[in-house]
């Protein structure tokens, strides 16, 4: 025993000296990471879609000088001007929120079916490390990612709107005189950060614990139950709350009289920090979807392979 | 210190009992092999040490609650499950990049030094490696972690030959330094017995034979004995015989050697000898039920 601790000294001295500890955030990179590895789809649906809609956009530069020509001077420059740069910010928002519930749909429920589960929990993560990792994937990293999406595909439009109109003998300066981007952006971003990541975090968060929970089939089991409870509802009662609370989530945003706001770009207004901290609808929101992530933990303690 | 202690361990599954009171205790340095037949428990016993399953009774390794705290113990802790665990869509340099980036004692360049003496690409996927080469890059991850307690179970199950020796080669020339624990459990007793330190027996939840390598050669004593001297050596009470083309081998613990050595010949008898004897001794188990 003596003589093999002595060949070990070195391994020993360089233990002692190797930090005991990986800094929380510097590990959260790293789950964080981990996410974007397995679910490249999370980026790669929504960057197809933008590349798809710009190709659809480069088709229609054919006729845009045309269009606009036709649409001088009337209250049509506007929209024929702003139209594709909301459509495209829309359909962004749209695709992130799909791949974001397919997502969470999946975080907690493929890691047991392909048994990795055990090969992650062989490391020193915690379950709440990890369940609060993969929660901020759609609560914070997919909407901020839709945001740079949307940003960097209006830009590539801006310029080729841009030369194409020069093109044409018009100038570029109507075009931004019409487009208030900076002002878009910043309510595309409150938008994003607000509504899409803390006013459905409850809906992620529902989506996480069926997900930890389910043994199959987590899209029916996050569904159908609600489904079937809302039909009791129905004939018991004859009242429909569930589907009124639901509706109010799905369509609705955090507003001062907590009447929906709805998912159209003009309702995209900014609240200000004050609407937003007084609306009760979001606090509730986030207090439930802390509940649900805190079950989704304790499942994921409790559940192995399957 | 011990390394493992185990009191009363217990865990059901519904109808079935997994663990029915294990008490269990293994020190540090040693190199353990937890024997036993399919659903004797080895795996809920392993899980249970490593954190993964609830139980009751009292366990501490390395000083920790496996169940409350194994994110703490895995720090000092390293366990492969099974040849298939590590996530099929992986690339093996991601892999590396991510156990460094939340392991605190792993040593990436260690992990990469050993990948080289094999085929293993780091861009490539878990999915375009074959079995043994998943087993070997586990391997590599779990040798740079420089833990204190190695948990294996079934590591080497579906792997050919060649693998298998190259695993457990690996395993005790460039892991094992007298200082770290082993604890493996597997089918494959003729392959580990080399290895061992000591033995564990486990069937129907308990823990039915435990005892070292050294112990095992001062204690246990097979003997082929011609038919002429059978009578002279069942009076010895031998705990389990054999027939071998015609000639009886038998089993004795804690007989004398001398006496022994006038049946015929005396071998220290192999680990699945023992196994099988041990587990024909068992009540309700019929002898050879055990393969």
């Amino acid at each position: 025993m003596n003589t093999q601790s002595n060949a070990t000294a070195p391994t020993l001295g360089t233990q002692s000296a190797a930090p005991a500890d990986i800094p929380a955030l510097q590990q959260f990179y790293s789950l964080i990471q981990r996410e974007t590895w397995e679910s490249r789809y999370l980026y790669i649906a929504p960057l197809a879609a933008a590349g798809l809609f710009l190709l659809g956009f480069v088709i229609s530069m054919v006729y845009f000088p045309g269009r606009l020509r036709s649409a001088l001077g009337s209250a049509e420059l506007h929209d024929v001007i702003n139209q594709p740069f909301d459509l495209v910010a829309v359909m962004i928002m749209a695709f992130t929120f799909f791949v974001a519930m397919f997502y969470c749909l999946d975080a907690l429920y493929g890691e047991r079916r392909d048994r990795s589960i055990l090969f992650w929990k062989s490391l020193p993560v915690s379950d709440t490390a990890t369940v609060i990792s993969k929660a901020s994937i759609p609560i914070v990293v997919v909407p901020l990612f839709a945001f740079a999406l949307t940003v960097a595909t209006q830009l590539v439009m801006l310029v080729l709107s841009s030369v194409v109109i020069q093109g044409s003998g018009l100038t570029a300066g109507m075009l931004w005189s019409q487009l208030s981007l900076f002002h878009a952006w910043h309510t595309l971003f409150v938008h994003l950060v607000t509504g899409h990541g803390l006013w459905y975090a409850p809906i992620y968060a529902y989506l996480l614990l069926v997900s930890a929970w389910a043994r199959r089939a987590p899209f029916l089991w996050a569904t159908l139950p609600l489904v079937a409870v809302g039909g009791a509802e129905k004939i018991a009662f004859n009242t429909q709350y569930l589907v009124t609370i639901l509706e109010g989530r799905i369509v609705g945003g955090p507003s001062v009289d907590g009447a929906a706001a709805g998912m159209n770009m003009d309702a995209m207004t900014p609240f200000t920090l004050t609407q937003l901290v007084s609306s009760p609808g979001l606090w509730i929101g986030l207090l439930v979807a802390t509940a649900f992530l805190a079950g989704a933990i304790r499942l994921r303690r409790q559940r192995g392979p399957i | 210190m011990a390394c493992i202690e185990a009191r009363s361990l217990r865990k059901v599954f519904g109808n079935t009992v997994a663990l029915d009171g294990v008490d269990l205790k293994v020190e540090e340095g040693r190199i353990v092999g937890l024997i036993g037949p399919n659903g004797a428990g080895k795996t809920t016993a392993l899980n249970a040490i490593v954190g993964l399953t609830p139980y009751e009774g009292t366990l501490n390794v390395l000083g920790c609650d496996p169940w409350s705290q194994r994110d703490q113990l895995m720090r000092e802790a390293c366990f492969i499950a099974d040849v298939a665990v590590l996530p099929r869509w992986i690339r093996v340099s991601q892999l590396l990049d991510y156990v460094a980036g939340v392991h605190p004692r792993f040593d990436r360049r260690k992990a990469e030094n050993f990948l080289a003496k094999t085929t293993i690409k780091h861009s490539s996927k878990v999915r375009e490696l074959s079995k043994g080469m998943v087993t070997q890059l586990h391997l590599a991850l779990v040798m740079a972690m420089d833990a204190k307690l190695l948990i294996l179970d079934e590591p080497t199950l579906g792997l050919d030959i060649l693998y298998r020796k190259q695993f457990y080669d690996s395993l005790l020339n460039d892991y094992f330094d007298g200082g770290r624990t082993i604890v493996v459990a597997t089918h494959e007793v003729e392959e580990v017995q080399h290895v061992l330190t000591d033995l564990m027996f486990i069937d129907r939840g308990h823990i039915v034979f435990s005892c070292s390598m050294e112990e095992l050669e001062g204690c246990y004593f097979e003997v082929m004995v011609q038919p002429d001297t059978l009578d002279a050596a069942l009076a010895l009470k031998p705990i389990h015989q054999r027939r071998v083309f015609g000639r009886t081998i038998l089993l004795f613990e804690g007989a004398e050697k001398q006496q022994l050595e006038d049946l015929g010949e005396v071998r220290t008898p192999g680990v699945a000898d023992l196994f099988v004897a041990v587990m024909s001794r068992q009540p309700d188990r019929g002898q050879g039920a055990v393969q």
